[in-house]
């Protein structure tokens, strides 16, 4: 009996070893383990035994069962292994297909630049302006100190609805009409964005349709000195804190002394070349100290305060930024010109 | 203006300051020099030569065959083309070895069998433009004049060995529209003595006065008219350095009487006109206003109508000359003329600007009048020119002038405090800096404690106020050396408004949809201007537009969406999905400004999603571009409050377009663009939107409030209810809400079946209904009541029947 038992585990294991899938397995199992097995089987005649080998047989039975079970369970285990592994196998992608495109837009480059203007002077304490783009003759040019007749109208030809009333030529009108509002008193910081209209012809770079952002600073003190800090943070911000900034004498109706401001240029770095004229410089923006008519149209007493303002044109900025060649671009909105302006720099 | 460097030596001492240097210092202190042209560049070896032979040559008719006395040992032969060229003349040669612009560079050749040594040149072709070479030289080659030796540097004879800067000037600064303004600004800047000219002419015992009567009638256009009178003049060309120095200012030479009139304006920016005295008609000049259809042949040969607006000169009766802006054809100068009269005048800007613009007569006469010229100089201007023609032409100066005079002239007096010039300007200055540079203008000062007053010259008719004064100190004292500060004071904080913060919260939104942001014209033509608006009203039309295609003001930014999704189909990008916040423009009427409503488009075209080796490609379809929408309204916190409703509109497919409705009001649409329309740009399947953003970020939202995290399970009952084939989603979808009471929490359509095991006209729609109580587990019994008016409801409302 005893014999038979070993014989059965040998027999139990060596088919163990050979089983080639689950199945095999868990047949052996059942022939083995079960009810009806062998080992079962053999147990029956331990009624033959003296009482001292019973135990001794039935040790060695469940011994027999044990190692049986236990070769199963690690074969199962194995099997279960391979499957798996089979199974990832099977599995297997190619990584370097392309992935599912995520569908993004972005914003058109000419937001970009007025947001990141915006988002500077917000920091510096300026709140955005807004105003009607279809303005009065007033606001567009009276109370800025260009009355009827004025030769620096002629600077600025105009899209005219009737006599009294035009598309507006710059944003200065916000800077009028903000003023208005606050009934003389600072401090007034402020920057306005927009679109603004001339009657030119449109070319590489002209644009019936522009853009414009203005800034204003009207309070008590306000020098001279602090519109040039100021345009050289905005500056260094905008170009780059190797730029330099010079301030030229310049004329403008509402502005005076009016300045206007050149950065030092990038491409040559001030030799002189062909994108700054043989300069070394590239005119950037128009500024000046608020002119007292303009302080006092609005109702500001031009004895109390002193004001500076300034002015520039982000399709301009964005060309010299991004190297854009030509203004029609902006307003073409051409796909692959509008893609380019995703990355964050 | 163009001033040459050369010329300008003239009145202000230069040494020590190239042109380059000039031209930057100019710049840095107040007149922006857009360019500094050197006019002998590229040029060498062009030498004056003598003709010493001209003979045809053998085998070309239209050649000469010339033997050049160069300076060389041996005269040279030269085989020239030009029709004037003849013996004795002196020329500009260029010599074997010669450059001239472009790099052309002259080498010993033969033409047509003959040898020839080099060139003899036209002033084209020594780089002068040829719009400003003078009639006579204009087909063929330059002949110097006389005074120039063989072997000379025949560019220096020339005076062409100069540079010309070209000053960018700004309204205010017409004062250096002359060369003597231009003198005083560079004295200026450069601390230095101005030297002007002093006319000194001898005269004839006859007076002006003998010849001619002045009369204005016109007193408030011509204050002041001065006539000289200069006879026995000769007719001929001016000097080399004058022609030189004309046509470095662009002007091109005509005869010594004309030419000496544009030195003149150019020196003093007085323009002068020249009457042939003897073709007056009269001995009278009466300067009026012209009457109504009054006619006058003007130099140009051109008959122009005149009107009141108009001043005129005239002989007493006939019109002589359109005043400041162009002299009349039959008192013009000719080569016979023997008298002239010089007229120097100050004639209004805004009457001279009327009628160069109504006659497209721009002039550097009239821009200078326009622009006002210097009361003070117009004696000075016209005994300068009295001078000049002595000189050059020939001419007997008659004593004196005749003069209408009835100008007032004051030099403005203004005074400002040393406190106000360092507050506004951020500086530290003293009186004694501020005065110094004063004086550097040369103009006069008186300082009475803190203050300085100042007597502007005539000439700087742009300075009339204190911070005029600030000005000239703050760019004479050097932008350069100011110091940079920031604003000091109450501290201010900045923001965007809640408007402008949401503005930027639907921009990126829709970007990370996957919407690129356009910038289209606000401008547009008649039929585009209204198509697609939200609201029928007049679009706003510009008075005098450039084109047809820009001439309303749009009311609708969907046409120009559709426009930029046409140019990219166009281009191989069939698949686009844009997006543009903007204006658009409601006309008030005539007196008032029109609205201006802050609108939303979008548009999609072609395929939203693809990836190709994966086999997808999902065109967009109206729950697309609807889908983007609620999510829009739902990061807005509108969700609740929007509707869609059916409807039709012109351009839009009639089956597949929404109104988008919040609170109840409409405020804008959705849909897919009418087919003719897609086919008539050439485009896939195309779905817009437009909404008024002002409506939108205008809308009270609730504020945030945390809800508590549910703590009972929610029960979920679905539904499939069979309708009518016409029966909408959203309206079953609102009875289904408005039935459920407060523990239905969510209701969204998960299925939807129309086929053939469907009765003929109708459709099955399936809901998924959520309830919840967030204070207790819901039993069955309470979800059942709720449900069971939910089913009642969708009977009786809808007559939808439960699925079996
Ligand atoms: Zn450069």
């Amino acid at each position: 009996m005893q014999e038979r038992l070993k014989e059965l585990q040998t027999e139990a294991l060596e088919k163990i070893s050979t089983a080639a899938d689950l199945k095999e397995l868990n047949d052996i199992r059942v022939s083995y383990l079960g009810k009806k097995g062998p080992i079962t089987e053999a147990l029956k005649g331990m009624g033959k035994l003296s009482a001292e080998e019973r135990p001794k047989m039935g040790a060695l039975a469940n011994e027999v069962r044990d190692s049986i079970a236990a070769g199963i369970e690690e074969k199962q285990k194995h099997l279960e292994e391979a499957a798996v592994q089979e199974k990832l196998a099977a599995e297997k992608i190619d990584v370097t297909l392309p992935g599912r495109p995520v569908k993004t837009g972005n914003h058109h480059p000419l937001t970009r630049i007025i947001e990141e203007i915006e988002d500077l002077f917000i920091g510096m304490g300026y709140t955005v302006a807004e105003g009607p783009e279809v303005e009065k003759d007033y606001y567009n040019f009276e109370a800025l100190n260009l009355p009827k007749g004025h030769p620096a109208r002629d600077m600025q030809d105009s899209f005219y609805i009737t006599e009294e009333i035009l598309l507006r030529t710059h944003t200065s009108p916000v800077q009028a009409r903000t003023m208005e509002k606050h009934e003389g008193k600072g401090p007034v910081k402020i920057i306005c964005p927009g679109k603004v209209y001339r009657r030119d012809n449109d070319d590489a770079t002209h644009s019936h349709q522009f853009m414009q952002i203005e800034g204003l600073v009207v309070d008590e003190n306000i020098r001279m000195t602090d519109l040039k800090g100021t345009l050289e943070v905005f500056a260094k911000k905008m170009f780059g804190e190797d730029r330099e900034i010079r301030l030229r004498p310049s004329f403008f109706p509402f502005t005076e002394p009016s300045v206007e401001m050149d950065i030092s240029c990038k491409i040559c770095g001030g030799k002189g070349c062909s994108v700054c004229k043989g300069t070394g410089w590239i005119e950037i923006l128009g500024a000046g100290m608020v002119h007292p008519n303009v302080l006092e149209m609005a109702g500001f007493d031009s004895k109390k305060y002193t004001g500076f303002a300034f002015g520039m044109g982000p399709e301009r900025i964005a060309m010299l930024k991004y190297g854009v060649d030509d203004i029609r671009h902006f307003y073409t909105n051409d796909v692959r010109f509008l893609k380019q302006f995703s990355i964050h720099e | 203006m163009f001033v040459s460097y050369k010329w300008l030596q003239e009145y202000v001492d230069l040494s020590g300051v190239t042109p380059a240097e000039l031209a930057e210092k100019i710049t840095k202190s107040g007149i922006e020099v857009e360019g500094v042209e050197v006019l002998n560049e590229g040029i060498k070896g062009v030498v004056v030569g003598h003709v010493l032979e001209r003979e045809q040559h053998p085998n070309a008719d239209k050649l000469n065959k010339c033997l050049v006395d160069t300076g060389a040992d041996e005269p040279v032969q030269i085989i020239c083309g030009a029709p004037n060229v003849d013996k004795g003349q002196m020329v500009a040669v260029a010599t074997v070895g010669a450059v001239l612009p472009g790099n052309f560079k002259i080498k010993r050749a033969k033409l047509r069998g003959e040898e020839s040594n080099g060139m003899i040149c036209s002033l084209q072709e020594l780089g002068i433009e040829s719009k400003l070479v003078a009639k006579e030289y204009s087909e063929g080659i330059y002949v110097f004049p006389g005074d120039v030796e063989v072997g000379q540097d025949a560019i220096v004879q020339l005076n062409r060995d100069d540079q010309v800067l070209e000053l960018g000037l700004t309204p205010n600064r017409s004062d250096c529209l002359s060369m003597l303004g231009v003198a005083y600004e560079v004295a200026a800047i450069l601390g230095r003595e101005v030297k002007l000219p002093e006319p000194q002419v001898e005269t004839t015992s006859e007076k002006a006065s003998d010849y001619i009567d002045v009369q204005v009638e016109a007193k408030e256009d011509n204050p002041l008219y001065v006539a000289k009178v200069i006879k026995n003049v000769e007719v001929g060309p001016s000097p080399v350095w004058m022609q030189a120095r004309l046509m470095a200012a662009g002007i091109r030479p005509h005869n010594n009487v004309v030419d000496v009139t544009n030195y003149i304006l150019l020196e003093y920016g007085q323009p002068l006109h020249a009457f042939d005295y003897d073709r007056l008609g009269s001995k009278e000049i009466l300067v009026r206003r012209a009457k109504d259809g009054e006619v006058i042949v003007t130099l140009d040969d051109a008959k122009r109508e005149l009107t009141s607006d108009h001043l005129l000169i005239t002989n007493g009766s006939e019109p002589i000359a359109l005043a400041g802006v162009m002299g009349g054809a039959n008192s013009e100068v000719q080569s016979d003329t023997k008298t002239v009269l010089i007229e120097s005048a100050y004639f209004k800007g805004a009457t001279v600007r009327k009628a160069s613009k109504d006659h497209g007569l721009r002039s550097e006469a009239s821009s200078r009048f326009e622009k006002g010229v210097d009361p003070n100089r117009v004696r000075d201007a016209a005994e300068r020119a009295a001078q000049l023609l002595a000189e050059y032409a020939g001419g007997e100066v008659l004593e004196g002038s005749v003069e209408a005079d009835s100008l007032q002239v004051e030099p403005a007096v203004v005074s400002v405090t040393l406190e106000k010039i360092n507050r506004v300007l951020g500086t530290e200055l003293s009186m004694k800096e501020v005065e110094e540079i004063f004086a550097r203008l040369q103009f006069e000062t008186a300082v009475d404690n803190d203050t300085i007053t100042v007597t502007v010259p005539t000439r700087r008719g742009d300075i009339t106020i204190e911070e005029d004064l600030i000005e000239e100190v703050g760019r004479l004292y050097g932008y350069d050396n100011l110091k940079s500060t920031l604003p000091v004071g109450a501290s201010t904080p900045g923001h965007l408004t809640e408007y402008q913060n949401k503005r930027r919260l639907v921009r990126r939104y829709l970007e990370g949809a996957g919407l690129y942001q356009a910038v289209t014209y606000s401008l547009t033509n008649e039929a585009k201007a209204t198509q697609y608006a939200l609201e029928e009203r007049k679009p706003v039309q510009l008075a005098m537009p450039m084109s047809e295609d820009r001439s309303l003001l749009r009311l609708s930014i969907v046409p120009q969406l559709l426009e930029v999704l046409k140019y990219n189909s166009a281009r191989q990008n069939d698949s686009l999905a844009v997006y543009e916040t903007g204006a658009v423009f409601l006309s008030n009427g005539d007196e008032e400004l029109p609205e201006e409503r802050e609108h939303l488009a979008g548009a999609v075209t072609g395929l939203w999603q693809s990836h190709p080796w994966q086999g997808e490609k999902k065109p967009v379809d109206f729950y697309v571009v609807k889908g983007i929408l609620e999510g829009l309204f739902d990061k807005l916190g509108l969700s609740g409050k929007v509707a869609f409703r059916q409807i039709e509109k012109a351009g839009m497919h009639p089956g597949r377009t929404a109104e988008v409705l919040l609170s109840g009001n409409s405020v804008g649409f959705v849909g897919q663009v009418h087919p003719t329309v897609e086919k008539e740009l050439d485009l896939k399947e195309t779905y817009v939107f437009e909404l008024s953003l002002k409506a939108i970020l205008e809308a009270e939202v609730a504020p945030l409030q945390y809800e508590a995290i549910p703590r009972f399970p929610s029960i979920t009952r679905d539904i499939a209810l069979v309708v009518d084939n016409g029966a909408a989603a959203g309206e079953l979808e609102a009875i289904i809400k408005e039935a459920g009471g407060k523990l239905l929490k969510d209701v969204h359509v998960f299925d939807l079946y129309e086929g053939e095991h469907m009765e003929p006209g109708k459709k099955s729609i399936a809901f998924s209904l959520k309830y919840f109580d967030p204070e207790r587990t819901l039993t069955d019994e309470d979800v059942t009541k709720a449900h069971d008016k939910v089913l009642d409801a969708v009977k009786e409302k809808a007559g939808a029947v439960l699925r079996g």
